[in-house]
């Protein structure tokens, strides 16, 4: 840029002050009207195929799903979506579900306890153990689990004695569904607790907390917010379960009939609306829950 | 409180991280660890603290063994380098802690909770700020709730690992202040761990210096720096030009260096001299003068003799300007131990 001139020289008579003695500071460039400039590359790229996948993938079948249901009357809705085999297939899905996120909340802590804070032979195999659910055809985990535990099986036939009846029943479902979401829990708290560092407890020591103080005030409202990550994944995991599940359910209609069969089933007597109805509710419910477990969520993450 | 460190040892597998450690320190008295990383200073605060137990030896609190006793027992206030904050509770509640977690009638009531609370915020002057998340803080601040937190439970002794080394130097500056006024303040006997010589011998009465397990030297900041014990405490604490060479008739001589030796039997030695120990000196031994550096009031000037050794002289600023070309340099005092 040329050097400013001096004052004196502006004034001078010989040189009258014109618009192109006092250069103008150039016009301010224009600032992009939707997005701030960024020195990471790459977001229109990343957010146009993002948002086509999506909208393939996820937009466009859910939104038929509703489309489908919408060629029956209000009434014929109701009648297809709250039927009281319905109404019995969603309390089991759910209520089965739920109970399995719990008891994986629970057992994915201790799990995931032995294997971030401990050094011990196998660890490996645990390890590997449980991403089994994961890669496990869910067909071969529900012919698995229905043989162990039918009547006659090798687990059931210690059970029966006892008068507990694990397969063909509600609480087949939810060993499927336990099995099926384990993996969830202890994946999404293994890098949180990994990352609670060992000063923290020697502070809560060092003040005086016992053992149970430590863990109860301490360790378990810091893994929180992972903790409820987890069981929201492993509990949408067994509201969607299809495979694992048949197998043990038995699938007696009102007893232990899960919804995504239901739906199966009204597909195969190509009753096409009222399985879309069906998977509408579902889709309602599950979305739901979602948004509630998000809210707490973004509660127990207030102090991050 | 006074605490007793009788031959303590420790190993880490086949490395020993404290090598018979003795250490006695005086109720109210604010004691330094200086040493270099992996010295033991920190599994020597840990041992103390109850955080770590040692293979052998005793640790005592005013005449009482408390060697195996759990940091708990031994009401002692610990803090952090990485500040350790309980990041899902608010500031008032990290510091509240420790009389919370009390059982029964050893629990004070909320409002006197509440009430020390405030006091010690108030101490660490972070009034107000209460009702924060640590996440909401700057790493200066919290690491005054961490301190404070440790000041809760009115503990018997104050132990610190490194609490300035994640700060920036401003930051670290005005909290050694801090340090010294609460301690000042509470007249809890307190310890901390540094491997920073400055913050050492800027704040503490008397420092421990460590190296490979063992304790070389323990003195006032004076002492330590103007009488070291061993080469190492004179290598390690202040600047020192460090010279091998030989002792013969109670002179030390390094090449073309030479100076006093006085007491020092004949041999192989090491001999040390402090930068602003050297001045000038028509009767001394030749540099040349490669640079100099002037900053604020001092100068520093770096020199070579003929023969390649380096020497580091501090002078005044009005001093600088003799540094030029050739000159000759004496040491006015010098460190000299047998090699």
């Amino acid at each position: 840029m040329a050097p400013s001139r001096s004052p004196t020289r502006i004034l001078d008579d010989d040189h009258p002050m014109t618009a192109e003695t006092i250069s103008a500071p150039p016009r301010p460039a224009q600032r992009p009207l939707f997005r701030r400039r960024s020195a990471i590359p790459g977001f229109g790229l990343t957010l146009g195929v993002t948002l086509t996948i999506l909208s393939l993938i996820v937009l466009i079948p859910l939104s038929a799903v509703a489309i489908k249901s919408s060629s029956l009357s209000p009434a014929q809705f109701l009648a297809a979506a709250f039927s009281e085999r319905a109404i019995a297939a969603y309390r089991l899905t759910f209520g089965a579900a739920f109970v399995a996120a719990v008891i994986n909340a629970v057992f994915g802590v201790l799990t995931t306890w032995a294997l971030v804070r401990y050094e011990f032979p196998g660890k490996a195999v645990v390890n590997a153990l449980v991403d089994l659910p994961f890669a496990l055809p869910t067909a071969v985990a529900g012919i698995a689990l229905a043989t162990l535990y039918a009547p006659n099986g090798w687990v059931g036939q210690y059970l029966t004695p006892l008068g507990i009846k694990a397969a063909y029943n509600p609480v087949g479902v939810t060993i499927a569904l336990i099995f099926i979401g384990l993996p969830f829990v202890v994946r999404t708290l293994e890098p949180v607790m990994r990352d609670l560092s060992a000063d923290v407890e020697e502070a809560a020591a060092s003040l005086g907390a016992g053992r149970f103080a430590t863990i109860g005030r301490i360790i378990l409202p810091a893994l929180g917010p992972a903790w409820l990550t987890g069981f929201a994944l492993a509990f949408a995991r067994g509201v969607g379960e299809y495979g694992s599940v048949i197998f043990i359910a038995g699938n007696m209609p009102y007893k232990s009939e899960i919804a995504p069969l239901l739906i199966i089933i009204q597909l195969e007597q190509f009753e096409y609306a009222n399985a879309a109805a069906i998977a509408v509710v579902m889709l309602a419910v599950s979305f739901l829950m979602l948004l509630v477990i998000n809210a707490i969520q973004a509660w127990s993450r207030r102090f991050v | 409180m006074t605490i007793s460190i009788r031959s303590v040892e420790k190993k880490f597998g086949r490395y020993p991280a404290l090598n018979h450690v003795d250490l006695e320190i005086a109720d109210g008295e604010l004691v330094a660890l200086l040493g270099p990383s992996g010295s033991g200073k920190t599994t020597l605060l840990r041992t103390i603290a109850g955080l770590e137990f040692p293979d052998a030896g005793q640790v005592l609190f005013e005449g009482q063994d408390v060697t195996f006793a759990s940091a708990a027992a031994r009401r002692v206030g610990f803090v952090f380098q990485q500040y350790a904050l309980f990041k899902h509770m608010t500031v008032a509640r990290n510091i509240a802690f420790g009389l919370d977690v009390r059982k029964g009638k050893d629990k004070p009531p909320k409002a006197e909770i509440a009430r020390r609370v405030d006091e010690l915020l108030k101490l660490v002057e972070l009034d107000g700020l209460g009702k924060r998340y640590p996440s909401q803080l700057s790493g200066g601040q919290r690491q005054r709730v961490a301190l404070s937190r440790a000041l809760a439970v009115q503990p018997s002794v104050l132990l610190l690992d490194e609490p300035f080394g994640a700060l920036d130097a401003t930051v670290r500056k005005s909290l050694r202040k801090e340090l010294r006024r609460v301690h000042d303040a509470t007249g809890v006997t307190t310890i901390f761990v540094t491997h920073d010589q400055e913050e050492a011998l800027g704040l503490a009465d008397r420092v421990a210096i460590l190296n490979a397990g063992r304790i070389e030297q323990i003195g006032t900041p004076d002492e330590v720096h103007d009488n070291p014990a061993t080469p190492f405490v004179c290598g390690f604490v202040g600047e020192a030009n460090r010279f091998e060479g030989t002792v013969s008739g109670g002179r030390f001589t390094s090449g073309a260096v030479s100076f006093d030796a006085n007491g020092v039997k004949d041999g192989a030695a090491v001999g040390f001299v402090r930068p602003h120990d050297l001045a000038p000196d028509d009767g001394g031994f030749e540099v040349r003068v490669d640079r100099v550096h002037v900053q604020g009031a001092l100068a520093s000037v770096s020199a070579s003799t003929a023969d390649g050794r380096h020497v580091e002289i501090t002078a005044s600023r009005a001093e600088a300007a003799r540094f030029t070309g050739t000159i000759k340099l004496a040491a006015r005092k010098s460190h000299v131990y047998p090699a």
